[in-house]
């Protein structure tokens, strides 16, 4: 395969400014991708190949009379199916939305179109982004393009996947506790997720509120910064965007680039390691650490005392948001419907419906959060989890007075078989030990491939974290250490990965 | 949802032991109804020891914070943000109707409201 599919974003941008192909040709080059691969991968849950290829053809009729919307203009992009297509299925993975069609667009979806790029369609997600790995979506798992008995990651893992087998080169996820970053460490691609309030929520399904923030899924750092400077800025339909400019992300990249880290401090986490993570994950993490220190970057260990009760604030916090936030699934307005026999109330209606629309994972968190807001168990849990939410960010602030930015390995451990932990809600949370803290403090994060563990040759991701609205920062030392890594591989780490058997092979 | 736990007369409260929360069978069956989720006995026997784990594994957050901490309920302090107050583009009614399960007139139509309790 030597495809138009193989190349960056950035490449392809080239590729189109020149001449060299055009819109519906790449975008057609990914259909036919999805339509070989996607059999094996179910990183899709819906394929738009009409409104694909009509957008693209707009595109090349733009560019043919000198015009581009966008530095993107024309690069076809998927979805996660957790934001609003006007015209194009949503289900969040859940039995509950199948088939609804929202009317509008989420502001996202909105600005996308806005800047010319194609969407290919709806990726697959653990229902209502509640996971780790996919498998609580009502649709069926994704699989991992390096193993596919093994789990993307999730809760966006059809986003990550997809990327990963170069079914789209550029896709946009949505991360409450890791499930932009976690995807791509498991599945050696590019997540970021912005400062809280960088890119807005409006026509997002709302898992929870404080802590969701949609951001870029791609192959490379300067592709999500491409993509992160088209979807981001002020919002005036989202009551917590940042009224401030997005900084020069793109740019950060470039620089970042050269591989030079002269000047930067970086702060290794020292409870972000050790015990729960994988030999080869944190092996992969002290070389990258060694070769930025060799770049020139001044290394540092810091201390957040507090993060070990991050994952607990975490399962309070968000089960109370989405308890609130999943009410609003009544079987009334939208969605499904389950009317029982005989003559059934409202509320018999709600209860038949949510039993039937809601699996398992999602019933466990909607009765965790009732019980964490019961007014007898409110100040022992809930209240507490805000404190410890003040004690996280306090840790942050403190932690940044010594570094530019903290790292850490983005995920414990590499993709693990799929079914091994569905069953096990508590091994699943783990997951997300490290990625969490940042969507507690609202601090931007980034995961970038770090190399292939030694015990599974599965990849292994590099989280590196900035302070509030220094998003330019995890991009400019993403950049910096994706130049070093591919300079000791020779190339890329996906070019490692397995080719996939298509169903035409 | 109509009603929110705490406007709930039903006693979902025990005291909790903070070393060894559990959640029995009958709670979860409560919190269920609360939430408007209909769970089969099957499902309460699989739920409720899953979260007496998850609650167990969470405990350690009842000591984690002195009272003198403030609390944080958004990442970024934001005030009030107002606009002027204009007519905007809103949805259509057939816009806002169009994924409703049941409609007439204009409208949403739903089952009837009381209950049998009422």
């Amino acid at each position: 395969m030597n495809g138009p599919e193989r190349r960056s974003a950035a490449e392809l941008a080239d590729a189109l400014a020149s001449g060299e192909t055009s819109s519906v040709a790449l975008t057609q080059a990914h259909l036919d991708r999805i339509a070989e691969v996607d059999d094996s991968i179910h990183a899709f849950l819906h394929v738009d190949a009409e409104g694909a290829l009509r957008a693209a053809a707009e595109s090349d009729a733009r560019r043919a009379a000198g015009e581009s919307w966008s530095a993107l203009d024309g690069i076809p992009i998927a979805l996660k199916d957790l934001l609003a297509t006007r015209g194009l299925p949503t289900t969040c993975g859940s039995r509950i939305l199948e088939g609804w069609v929202p009317p509008y667009d989420a502001t996202v979806v909105a600005r996308l179109r806005g800047a010319g790029l194609p969407i290919l369609g709806k990726t697959n997600m653990d229902e209502f982004a509640m996971g780790s790995s996919t498998e609580h979506s009502a649709y069926g798992p994704s699989h991992n393009p390096w193993d596919l008995d093994r789990i993307p990651g999730g809760s966006g893992g059809g986003s990550a996947a997809a990327v990963a087998a170069y079914e789209a080169p550029l896709a946009i996820g949505t991360d409450t506790g890791g499930s932009i970053r976690q995807p791509a460490a498991v599945t050696g691609t590019v997540g970021v997720k912005p400062t809280y309030g960088g890119v807005s929520r409006y026509g997002l399904v709302a898992l929870a509120n404080s802590l969701d923030q949609a951001g870029p899924v791609t192959r490379t750092v300067l592709d999500a910064a491409l993509l992160h400077e088209v979807i981001g800025g002020h919002d005036p339909l989202d009551s917590t965007s940042i009224p401030q400019p997005v900084p020069s992300l793109v740019e950060a990249a470039r620089r970042g680039a050269d591989g030079h880290l002269s000047g930067v401090r970086i702060g290794v986490v020292k409870e972000l390691g050790g015990e729960g993570y994988q030999a080869g994950v944190l092996a992969r993490f002290e070389e990258s650490v060694e070769l930025m220190t060799k770049a020139g970057a001044e290394v540092v260990e810091v201390s957040c005392p507090h993060f070990v009760h991050a994952l607990a604030t975490y399962y309070l916090i968000l089960p109370a948001e989405a308890s609130s936030n999943l009410a609003r699934f009544d079987a009334m307005r939208y969605g499904l419907r389950v009317t029982p026999d005989g003559d059934p109330s409202a509320e018999d209606v709600m209860r038949a419906t949510r039993r039937a629309g809601f699996g398992d994972e999602v019933k466990r968190r909607i009765i965790l959060g009732t019980y964490a807001l019961s007014s007898g168990y409110y100040d022992a849990y809930y209240g507490q989890a805000l404190k410890v939410r003040t004690l996280v960010t306090r840790d942050f602030q403190a932690a940044f007075e010594h570094a530019d930015v903290l790292v850490s390995p983005t995920a414990p451990t590499t993709a693990f078989a799929i079914g091994q932990k569905v069953d096990d809600p508590l091994a699943m949370y783990l997951n997300d030990l490290a990625t969490i803290p940042a969507n507690l403090s609202g601090v931007p994060g980034l995961s970038v491939p770090s190399g292939l563990a030694d015990e599974d040759g599965l990849p292994a991701g590099f989280q590196i974290l900035a302070p509030a609205l220094a998003d330019d920062r995890v991009y400019r030392v993403g950049a910096a250490l994706e130049a070093l890594l591919a300079q000791e591989w020779g190339g890329a780490l996906l070019e490692r990965a397995p080719a996939l058997r298509g169903a035409g092979a | 949802m109509p009603e929110t736990p705490e406007s709930s007369g039903a006693p979902v409260r025990e005291p909790v032991d903070p070393d060894r929360p559990t959640i029995s069978r009958a709670e979860v069956s409560h919190l269920a109804d609360l939430a408007r989720i209909e769970l089969s006995d099957a499902e309460l026997d699989h739920l409720a020891p899953q979260l007496s784990v998850i609650l167990e594994s969470i405990a350690s957050i009842q000591t984690a914070a002195g009272s003198d901490v403030p609390p944080t309920s958004h990442a970024l302090p934001m005030t009030n943000v107002f606009r002027e107050d204009v007519v905007a583009r809103c949805l259509t009614a057939d816009e806002a109707l169009s994924g409703a399960p049941d409609q007439e007139q204009q409208r949403f139509k739903v089952p009837r409201i009381l209950g049998d309790e009422q």
